[in-house]
């Protein structure tokens, strides 16, 4: 896969993408509403790992930043009062991203499984600090208010999914992916395909390697954070089992390598995807989702290692 | 003599009970175009890592412009002008020609790249290109690079090496695994476009026809200590270069 022509514009299908879902708003069947709205939290964290597979690189505890993100919300509604979405939602990219910086100076010095299990480790710590916090409801958690956007604050009878916190999570999104387009085709991108292919060209170019795997890891991590801040502000309750746990941070690698790294659209494909067959799995054969997750990765291995969006580029008749 | 570009002074290096340089001083001056022999082992490659700032010595300076580089990174050295080509090109395997060249161009010289702006435009794409045609690769542009015959990877190497303009250029061996009829070719073309970009040069060479040609200056090493250092013929002529450069190399066909 030569990575480099796969990095297109994509503006116009993201714009048309979320003029989509804020159309069918008044169509959508209340469940069909929350697995959208799910789906792009949760491909957030799958984007921004999307953007560390870029660099070659992988890591299993991404649920450290979506727990970060989901409990500074959560925080700051509950301890600070705070309603409003846009500031709950910047309070959790903020925390994580100070975290990710600080880390950032242990991972960036590593690769490969190294660089994944050290984040693995960081998680497992974070789960284990949350746990065992009597203030924030140990493993049971604690609840969120229903959140407010620029002083409007839905009704009573509006229920959790509002079309304002709706529309807010399809327009940050979006924001957020056309970002990510961006940067992936900027001389950032590009040095993550340096450190991928050969990092010490890229040194010898005059480019710090670390330094480019360092800004990856932030922004991966802010990704993340904005991921948790939707999904909490979703489900209105957030406990340590659902963020920090290591079997969430595996879900999202395997988002990532369902969608595949070959567009910003992927991850949050992937994730809804994952979202509807786990919905309909959980259902009807409760006992085999496990197993059905197990054959889906193993044929995405073996006949798509492009991911998902390898079939959109065979489609569009590019090898992939 | 005019003033030095790179001087060294008593330069060491072990790797171990490995003696890779030792007491190495030595100065090119602007402008000149300096050979480096030496048998297997010598110390040729570790000199130019050292010179990189890829390793640090245990002894001795490198200055640079009169400015003590001594311990700085590769980075810094590479934006001080100090760049290199490699004995094992160093390029991005699973990318083609053209985008080795583009990324090394957009990327090049940024500690902290930009994120705001793309990296592919028509000044990035322009100069590629122009990078292609000078060092004639241009016909392999869609290929990629781990498809490439041996020869072109050792061009591509030395392009992306001149990406950003250079004050000095070192090659490490840049006609190794290049067949003896091409390899005057080659290093023609090479030697003219360092030239026409100005760049002062030192290459290390095993071939010493092509270090005789192309070379103002030769230094031979020995065990990591200069043998020689002066005029080609002088040097090349020097009995013990003779015996423990020129006469004991050993054939290397296809080494890298
Ligand atoms: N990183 C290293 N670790 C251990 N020993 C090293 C290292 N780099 C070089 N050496 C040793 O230092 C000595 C000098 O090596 P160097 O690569 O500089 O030689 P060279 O002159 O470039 O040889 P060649 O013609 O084979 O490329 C050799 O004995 C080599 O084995
Ligand atoms: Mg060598």
């Amino acid at each position: 896969m030569t990575a480099l022509r796969n990095i297109r514009p994509t503006t116009a299908g993201i714009v048309l993408a979320a003029a989509a879902l804020l159309g069918l708003w008044p169509l959508l069947p209340a469940w069909a509403a929350h697995t959208a709205a799910v789906s792009l939290g949760g491909g957030l964290v799958a984007l921004g790992l999307m953007i560390l597979i870029r660099f070659g690189l992988v890591s299993f505890g991404q649920g450290l930043f979506f727990a970060i993100g989901g409990y500074a919300a959560a925080l700051a509604n509950q301890f600070l009062g705070i309603t409003d979405m846009l500031v709950l939602s910047v309070a959790g990219i903020a925390a994580a991203g100070m975290i990710a910086w600080a880390l950032g100076y242990i991972v960036r010095g590593h690769r490969g499984i190294f660089f994944a299990m050290l984040n693995l480790a960081f998680s497992m710590i974070l789960f284990g600090i949350l746990a065992k916090t009597v203030a924030l409801g140990s493993t049971d958690g604690f609840s969120v208010g229903v959140p407010t956007l620029l002083g409007v604050a839905p009704g009573p009878e509006a229920g959790r999914l509002t079309f304002v916190l709706f529309g807010f999570i399809v327009i940050s999104s979006a924001l957020v992916a056309w970002m990510v387009d961006r940067i992936l085709a900027s001389p950032v991108g590009y040095a993550g395909q340096g450190v991928r292919e050969n990092e010490l060209r890229l040194r010898y170019l005059g480019v710090s390697a670390r330094g480019a795997v360092h800004l990856a890891y932030i922004m991966a991590a802010k990704l993340a954070a904005l991921g948790g801040v939707f999904t909490v502000l979703l489900i209105g309750h957030v406990t340590p089992e659902d963020t920090a746990y290591w079997t969430k941070s595996g879900e999202f690698v395997f988002v990532a390598i369902l969608g595949g790294a070959g567009n910003v659209a992927a991850p949050f494909i992937a994730q809804t995807v994952f979202e509807l067959v786990r919905t309909f799995a959980l259902q009807y054969v409760p006992e085999a989702w496990q197993m059905l997750l197990g054959i889906t990765l193993l044929l995405v291995i073996l006949f798509l290692p492009g991911g998902l969006w390898s079939l959109v580029d065979r489609l569009r008749g590019r090898d992939a | 003599m005019p003033e030095a570009l790179l001087e060294t002074r008593g330069l060491g290096k072990t790797f171990g009970a490995v003696v890779a340089a030792e007491d190495v001083s030595v100065s090119v001056a602007a402008g000149e175009i300096v050979g480096v022999i030496g048998a297997n082992g010598a110390g040729k490659t570790t000199f130019c890592n050292m010179v990189t700032g890829y390793l640090t010595p245990d002894q001795g300076r490198i200055l640079f412009r009169g400015a003590d580089i001594t311990g700085c990174t590769v980075g810094e050295a590479t934006a001080a002008g100090i760049h290199r080509s490699f004995q094992i090109p160093q390029l991005f395997p699973g990318l083609t020609v053209y985008e080795n060249l583009l990324l090394s161009v957009g990327v090049f010289g940024h500690r902290r790249p930009p994120w705001w702006r793309p990296l592919v435009r028509p000044e990035t794409q322009q100069e590629a290109r122009r990078v292609m045609e000078q060092y004639r690769i241009a016909d392999s542009a869609e290929t990629r690079v781990d498809r490439l015959p041996q020869g072109v990877r050792k061009l591509l190497d030395i392009a992306m090496a001149m990406v950003g303009g250079p004050a000095m250029i070192l090659l490490d061996e840049p006609t190794s695994g290049i067949s003896t009829e091409e390899k005057f070719d080659v290093m023609g073309n090479v030697i003219d476009a360092l030239r026409s970009s100005g760049a002062t040069v030192l290459f290390v060479e095993h071939d010493m026809d092509v270090v005789g040609r192309y070379a103002d200056r030769v230094i031979a090493f020995r065990e990591g200590r200069v043998l020689a250092d002066g005029a080609p013929r002088e040097v090349l002529e020097n009995p013990a270069v003779i015996e423990h450069v020129v006469g004991r190399r050993p054939p290397r066909p296809t080494d890298a």
